[in-house]
């Protein structure tokens, strides 16, 4: 069985973010990249799955222009054995759907059985794509995940249901799982792994050789439109709270989160 | 033709969810009518009407018992079918971020997640949502003939519009437990949460300075319980194991959007901000005054955390009650 990830670079989480002048984007000339981290936790666990033996294979798969190539390399120098990396001019402008698009018809085109993704990529938060692609494969998901096993085809996996409730779910393989912290401790690279990654070619592939049409990808299938970017409204500066003692200072911020605030 | 709202209400206990009652809450002003939607559990028509629904679809079964994406999904594209709104909004809990990306794809619509604000501009749903960590705001629209639009919990307050009861209408949406493909064995319940830190509407969050679960487990917990408040953590707090990484707030960790954050002992780094800025009123207490979070903050108290917070926490005590 081979396994695949879907793996983003995104702007390292300490990046200054400035906008464009015509605001329809971020300045990225700056921007440091990084693999996204919750697709780190993803890439570990097909590697495990690879280590134990139960995966005979990891296929990288990004959609993302030549400088995300630097960061499909430190994937397949982590212990992936293929990568795709999907870039097409037409798929500028894509929705989350057109992203699912080009992703799902990668991992077919790679024969892959089993795809982990992030839960959530951290720039722009969609929580969204790994759900579409399952749709479009027309597997089953099970998002939100901190454990798992394989065992012959058949998955066995704990995630995060909300409101303090742990869910054990049983699924089986083709299926598309949604990676959160604690699955794993994300390995580094060595320099071993490092030269071997570097004998690995990563498939570029346009929207063409995936079987898919320009009009399903990109501005002209997007069903979202993103209409501008803004900066947050500045916050009222705060207050200091004054008090000669601990218990004056307490007794004046319980005063003002009741009467001033009105949260209390 | 596409038109009006509706409304994918979670329940607890035959009772709407707070998320349920603020979306509803919000639909109202939308422009159009609203229904409501309850997928897997029984419904008042009473309070759904009081809060602006005029009909609530139910859809139950054999296939309804916890929630399954399968299911759930096909229950909710048959109700749109049927329904034909121009918009469904849900909450960006866990079962809405798992729900509203499969549908889109299933009914090829445009999904719009983890949505702040909505406004009706020249007849048109606009939705705004914070990118970068709350670095950004962005805008966005949906093309397609329905927008399906998942919104952050407490991001809207809950009016009731005094409706009389809404029609319950139960549908069949022909989902079988054959349908499903994947299946819950088990249900626990984790340790300590009982409120979801995303939903939660208070949040005492502690950070590296608690200095050992026992100074979580003695400061950071009791102070919340005072305040009926969800406890949270920073990344180092739960990294050196005081906490439980489900408390984790932040960029990689829960975003939150409580009406009130307390951060004790939480320096403010960009990170920690991302999951907890847009909360509506930030409360820091911190030794340090410098520290960055002051600066976030409507109000803070320059001490030490282990003298503030037993004091604050008999404060909150005799207060709240
Ligand atoms: C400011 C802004 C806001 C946007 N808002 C929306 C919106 O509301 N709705 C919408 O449909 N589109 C939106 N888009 C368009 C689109 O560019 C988003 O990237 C898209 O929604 C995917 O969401 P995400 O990147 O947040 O990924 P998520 O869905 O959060 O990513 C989850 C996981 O999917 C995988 N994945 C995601 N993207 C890739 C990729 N490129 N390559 C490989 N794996 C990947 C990774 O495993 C990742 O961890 C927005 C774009 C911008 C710039
Ligand atoms: C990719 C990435 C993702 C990350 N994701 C997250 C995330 O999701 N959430 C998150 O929180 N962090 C995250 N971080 C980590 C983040 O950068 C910070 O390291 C972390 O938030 C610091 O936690 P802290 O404020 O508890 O600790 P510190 O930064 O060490 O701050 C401790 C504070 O406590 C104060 N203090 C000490 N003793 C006392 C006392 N007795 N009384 C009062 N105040 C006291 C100090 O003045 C200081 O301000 C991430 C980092 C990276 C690189």
């Amino acid at each position: 069985m081979k396994v695949g990830v879907l793996l983003k670079q995104v702007p390292a989480s300490d990046t200054i973010i400035k906008i464009n002048p015509d605001k329809t984007g971020v300045l990225t000339a700056d921007v440091k990249w990084e693999i996204n981290p919750y697709d780190e936790f993803a890439l570990e666990a097909a590697i495990q799955l690879k280590d134990a033996g139960k995966a005979t294979g990891v296929v990288v798969i990004t959609v993302g222009g030549a400088d995300a190539e630097a960061r499909v390399r430190d994937a397949l120098a982590r212990g992936a054995t293929e990568a795709i990396r999907v870039d097409d001019p037409a798929l500028a402008g894509s929705d989350a759907l057109g992203k699912a698009r080009a992703l799902a018809a990668a991992a077919k085109s790679a024969g892959v059985e089993l795809i982990f993704a992030g839960k959530q990529a951290i720039d722009t938060d969609s929580a969204a794509v790994p759900g579409m692609v399952a749709e479009l494969l027309g597997w089953p998901q099970v998002s939100v995940v901190t454990g798992f096993s394989v065992d012959g085809g058949k998955i066995t996996a704990e995630r995060n249901a909300g409101g303090g409730f742990i869910e054990v779910v049983s699924t089986s393989v083709p299926a598309v799982i949604t990676c959160d912290k604690g699955l794993n401790t994300p390995r580094f690279a060595n320099l071993k792994g490092i030269m071997a990654a570097k004998k690995i070619a990563i498939a570029a592939k346009s929207v063409a050789d995936l079987g898919l049409s320009a009009g399903q990808v990109g501005a002209a299938g997007a069903l979202v439109e993103e209409s501008g970017l803004e900066l947050p409204p500045p916050r009222p500066s705060g207050k200091i709270i004054q008090g000669a003692t601990p218990e004056a200072k307490v007794k004046e911020l319980v005063r003002l989160l009741r009467d001033e605030a009105k949260v209390i | 033709m596409s038109s009006g709202i509706l409304v994918f209400c979670e329940t607890d206990g035959g009772k709407l969810k707070k998320t349920a009652l603020e979306l509803l809450s919000k639909a109202a002003t939308l422009g159009g009518e609203v229904s409501a939607v309850v997928i897997g559990g029984s419904v008042d028509g009473a309070e759904a009407g009081r809060h602006g629904a005029a009909t609530v679809y139910t859809v139950n079964g054999d296939a309804f018992g916890a929630y399954s994406t399968d299911a759930w999904v096909k229950a909710l594209a048959a109700v749109i079918a049927k329904v034909s709104p121009a918009v469904v909004l849900g909450a960006a809990s866990p079962i809405g971020k798992d729900l509203f990306p499969r549908l889109g794809a299933r009914i090829g619509a445009g999904a719009v997640t983890e949505v702040t604000d909505l406004s009706n501009v020249g007849g048109q749903v606009v939705a705004r949502r914070p990118v970068y960590a709350g670095k950004v705001i962005a805008t966005a629209k949906v093309k397609s003939a329905v927008g399906l639009f998942t919104v952050r919990p407490n991001s809207f307050a809950v009016n009731p519009t005094g409706g009389g009861a809404a029609s319950v209408v139960a549908v069949d949406a022909g989902v079988s437990a054959a349908d499903l493909k994947t299946q819950v064995v088990e249900v626990r319940k984790s340790a300590q949460a009982t409120v979801d830190l995303t939903e939660a509407d208070r949040i005492v969050s502690g950070g590296r300075s608690v200095k050992s679960v026992e100074g979580y487990d003695s400061v950071i917990r009791p102070l919340a319980a005072a305040l009926r408040a969800t406890p949270g953590a920073s990344r180092a707090a739960v990294d050196a194991g005081y906490a439980p990484h489900s408390h984790q707030v932040g960029q990689t960790g829960k975003v939150v959007n409580p009406t009130l954050y307390i951060a004790v002992g939480i320096s403010g780094a960009i990170q920690h901000l991302a999951g907890m800025r847009t909360s509506k009123v930030i409360v820091s207490i911190n030794k340090d005054p410098e520290a960055p979070i002051f600066q976030h903050s409507s109000y803070g108290i320059v001490d030490d955390l282990f003298t503030i917070c037993p004091a604050l926490q008999r404060e909150f005590e005799a207060v709240i009650g």
